[in-house]
């Protein structure tokens, strides 16, 4: 009798893990977390986008029976303002966010002070009663526009990112011809079901400071509250539970987050906060805004020599955490999939009286993209040739790969990996039946149909290092625990771990749990961001899976007298590849004998585990096309979606049920920044949209069916299992496909220069006013 | 603010005596004062629809409904669809669709569908997402959760 087959795990779409507890209520969202004798939080906002606080009253509050505390910027000056995580510059820590504005507001929704109250509702009647003063200051609301002043002399420009290579100049000088554009990204953000939620705790009699509600990036956030407080990583700990949506803006960390902390330390009390969504939408990480203006220098065929860009990006009133990822990932990623022999980005970062931003899906890269993908349509129709064409002559071709872009972004340089971008580009058209499409195209419109179809093709960078770190360990009831230092924000992180661990285990999938987002588990941690999970953590896994699959063989070997390279494990149970019959072991059993004190052990570590990390220096890099069809109403300005196709290049899916759900839920997030998310505000900062009524998001109605092509041409060369991240690719082209959608349909290339394009702006430009 | 009422929220057929202001919603006091915390709160003003629940049958934004105005009415929350383990042929078409990422919108999604085809089994694919174009889901993009939705009302009519 031969063995029973190996089951292949990895590539399946196997149903979630994460599913079950969802579905019947049992989440355990933040604001599903209490503990006894818990007090509750209320931030009181800046009602102006720009003033010199005056004087803030706590007094009214605090008279108010049931009122624990409050405070203002006195009251927390000890505390350091929040520091960046990634894409620091040292010039920008003088623009950093304080817990509770110190001497000026800079944007409607920034915290002036806090009241802690026995009940929320009581919380929230305190607030009203605080009394703040302020002088209002005229407003900066445009990035492009005067630098002004942040305050002492600082200039509200931060910094300048310059990336380039080869020689721009010549470049210009020596072309056929220039192709100019300048084209805005309106401000949206990734606006989370679950609103942002924190609970602060103390332990005195172990001195403990634990912080619930955590998500994204829960051991650096560990450090840095320790650092705040002048505590140690040791005695704070940080713990995820379900996370309702990150999409980058949820789990970095806000005044919120230090102020609910704080108030456990200081009050010896719990200290829940969640926010409204009133709140959300002035006070969480907006994204997005930018103008660019950009040029080509081209030869008479449309091949680009040189690209030359210069943004402006739209900060808000304060540096974040993020400092200047999202321009830096804007400027270093905006040559996207083609060959272009010079380039040169100047991103000028810019605060304004709104929102402070951060990152949302695809942060830099969906700007960029529309803003490059706008420029290879101008540049077909400057040579009079189509949009497929264009993009044909400047891909880089797979022969070249893999490619060395000269730039660096996120601490890592830009090398293209992998990828055959021409190939996905003829399946992407395949699938959608693009000469067939082109014919009824055609036909609708002598029908006198405004009707078109548009392409964008991208770039995506996943898989950012430097490690991952993974323990696993099998039980001696036979369940299988994998400790990461990952963070889930809804993507199924437990599903594709335990799809790897079970495979190149040999164990059960249902008999295997993912631990993330506990700082108490593992010592260090980078969480979820960058589309990174399935590639270090995944490939993290692996390496552990088969370590512990050689220590449970060895032990095995000798408990069953019979040499390792003749056992396997399958399902959890050591099978002999012989034939041979004979009593047989489990997973289980074998964790028993290796229990402490047992004579298998001998002087080595007790228990049945292994651990491994992952280090990389390099990103992978995914790649896709996405396709466009939209028609518009005449009377309207209305634009409907018809149909719209991802084609995405994954290198390995480990998943494909989850990798589809990833790019069309990034589909629909993309349709809103195209078509109806703005976070608009009016000529003194005041902002337009703060509920669901004016920040309009799509609903089942707005999302066409999206076809998906996942394709895995192009492995990764910097994983064994050839990994690439799927989180970002649905939303990166989606404004430059829906662009070039709109123009083809107006019947005029260059249309639309701005995103989103609004129902006005359609009717303005059918009835032909510029 | 002292003026609580006695009342009695009947939620998946157990009655919960509670004390509450007039002005609590009956999403908190689902969450609080019953401790079901299934009900989900995104906007609070009735447009995401997470906190969707079944009041006499009908779906109801609990965000937008006082708890004392569901006094000694039948509710009806994500809590109360399983047989023990044996998963509500709704939530069951959800898991095998994929018709959840992150989960948060999940428990309104799955009371709006129930509420909706109790009523009107035979309702149209059309007239389908329109209702469902009434709550938001910021993960899926909805085609997962309409294929879920008519799988299961496709069980639900065999049955």
């Amino acid at each position: 009798m031969s063995a029973p087959a190996k089951p292949v795990l990895v590539g399946k779409s196997v149903l979630r893990k994460e599913d079950g507890p969802l579905l019947r209520g049992q989440g355990r969202f933040a604001a599903d977390i209490n503990f006894p004798d818990q007090i509750y939080m209320r931030v009181v906002r800046s009602t102006y986008a720009h003033g010199r606080i005056v004087s803030v009253d706590l007094a009214p509050a605090l008279a108010i029976p049931g009122v624990v505390a409050a405070w203002s910027f006195k009251d927390v000056a000890d505390i350091p303002p929040i520091d960046f995580r990634l894409t620091r510059l040292e010039q920008l820590a003088a623009y950093r966010q304080t817990i509770l504005a110190k001497d000026k507001v800079r944007y409607v929704g920034d915290p002036v002070a806090v009241v802690f109250a026995e009940d929320p509702y009581l919380a929230e009647d305190a607030a009203e009663h605080v009394d703040v003063e302020i002088e209002e200051l005229p407003v900066i609301l445009h990035a492009d526009g005067e630098v002004g002043e942040f305050r002492d002399g600082l200039p509200t420009e931060t910094a300048l990112i310059e990336k380039n290579y080869g020689d721009v100049d010549a470049a210009f000088a020596g072309a056929h011809a220039t192709v100019e554009l300048t084209l805005s990204i309106g401000r949206h953000s990734g606006v989370p079901m679950e609103t942002r939620g924190a609970i602060g705790r103390y332990i005195a009699e172990t001195d403990m400071l634990e912080m619930y509600g955590a998500a994204k990036v829960p051991h650096w956030n560990r450090d840095q509250l320790a650092k705040m407080f002048g505590r140690t990583a040791a005695n704070t700990n940080l713990f995820e539970g379900h996370v309702g949506g990150g999409f980058g803006i949820r789990g970095e960390m806000y005044p919120e987050d230090v102020l609910v902390c704080l108030a456990a330390l200081r009050l010896g009390r719990p200290v829940k906060w969640i926010e409204d969504r009133r709140e959300h939408l002035i006070a969480a990480n907006h994204s997005r805004q930018q103008t660019h203006h950009i040029r080509a220098a081209i030869d008479i065929n449309g091949n680009i020599l040189a690209i030359d860009d210069e943004f402006f990006h739209d900060q808000g009133g304060y540096m974040r955490t993020h400092a200047a990822t999202v321009p830096d990932l804007a400027a270093a990623m905006l040559p996207g999939p083609y060959r272009i022999p010079a380039y040169r980005a100047r991103g000028h970062i810019r605060l304004t009286n709104k929102t402070p931003g951060g990152t949302y899906r695809a942060p830099g890269r969906y700007e960029s993209t529309f803003v490059r993908e706008r420029l290879l349509d101008a540049v077909a129709a400057k040579v009079g040739i189509d949009g497929v064409e264009v993009r044909r002559r400047n891909l880089i071709p797979v022969s070249e790969m893999p490619v060395t872009r000269a730039l660096e972004t996120l601490g890592t340089d830009i090398v293209l990996d992998s990828g055959d971008y021409a190939k996905l580009l003829d399946k992407a058209l395949d699938g959608i039946g693009w000469s067939t499409l082109l014919a009824q195209i055609d036909e609708r419109r002598k029908a006198g149909e405004l009707v078109g179809a548009g392409i964008g093709m991208f770039v995506e960078k996943s898989g950012l290092g430097p490690f991952d770190d993974v323990r696993i360990t099998v039980g001696i009831d036979g369940k299988i625990e994998v400790v990461t230092g990952a963070a889930s924000v809804g993507q199924g992180v437990e599903t594709v771990i335990a799809q790897i661990c079970a495979e190149k285990l040999g164990a059960g999938y249902d008999a295997i749990s993912v631990i993330h987002g506990q700082t108490d588990r593992i010592a260090r941690g980078l969480g979820a961001f960058a589309s990174r999970v399935s590639v270090m953590t995944g490939e993290a896994t692996r390496q552990a899976a088969l370590k512990l699959r050689d220590n449970a063989l060895a032990a095995a070997s000798e408990l069953m007298q019979l040499p390792a390279d003749q056992l396997d494990i399958i399902n959890g149970e050591i099978v002999r590849l012989d034939g041979s019959t004979g009593p047989s072991m489990s997973l289980a059993e074998i964790a028993k004998a290796l229990e402490p004190g047992s004579n298998l052990v001998g002087d080595k570590e007790p228990g049945l585990f292994a651990e491994a990390s992952f280090e990389s220096k390099h990103m992978t890099y995914p790649y896709g096309v996405h396709v466009a069809v939209v028609s518009l109403a005449r009377d309207t300005g209305g634009v409907t979606v018809e149909r719209y196709l991802v084609a995405y290049d994954i290198g390995k899916a480990i998943n494909p049920m989850l990798i589809d759900g990833q790019i069309v839920g990034g589909v629909a997030q993309g349709l809103g920044g195209a078509l109806y998310e703005e976070f608009s505000y009016d000529d003194r900062g005041e902002p337009l949209a703060v509920t669901f009524a004016d920040y309009l998001m799509p609903t089942a109605r707005e999302v066409p069916q999206v076809d998906v092509i996942i394709t895995e041409d192009a492995p990764s060369p910097l994983n064994p299992m050839g990994l690439k991240g799927a989180g970002e690719g649905g939303a990166n082209a989606v404004g430059a496909a829906i662009a070039a959608a709109i123009d083809d349909a107006l019947g005029q290339p260059g249309a639309i220069t701005r995103l989103p394009v609004s129902p006005q702006r359609v009717r303005e430009l059918i009835n032909g006013i510029a | 603010m002292t003026d609580k009422s006695d009342i009695t929220l009947t939620i998946n057929g157990k009655a919960h005596a509670i004390r509450v202001e007039a002005r609590r919603t009956l999403a908190d006091a689902i969450r609080e004062e019953c401790g079901q915390t299934g009900t989900h709160i995104g906007c609070e003003h009735g447009v995401c629809g997470a906190c969707t629940v079944l009041v006499n049958g009908e779906p109801v934004r609990s965000c937008l409904m006082f708890a004392q105005q569901a006094d000694g009415k039948q509710i009806r929350t994500v809590e109360g669809l399983a047989r023990g383990d044996e998963m509500h042929v709704m939530q069951r078409a959800f898991m095998e669709n994929h018709g959840l990422q992150c989960g948060f919108c999940t428990p309104g999604f799955l009371m709006l569908a129930v509420g909706v085809l109790e009523r009107e089994l035979d309702i149209s694919d059309h007239d389908l997402v329109d209702v469902l174009s009434s709550n938001l889901c910021r993960c899926t993009g909805y085609q997962n959760i309409i294929k879920a939705v008519r799988a299961a009302a496709i069980e639900m009519r065999q049955s």
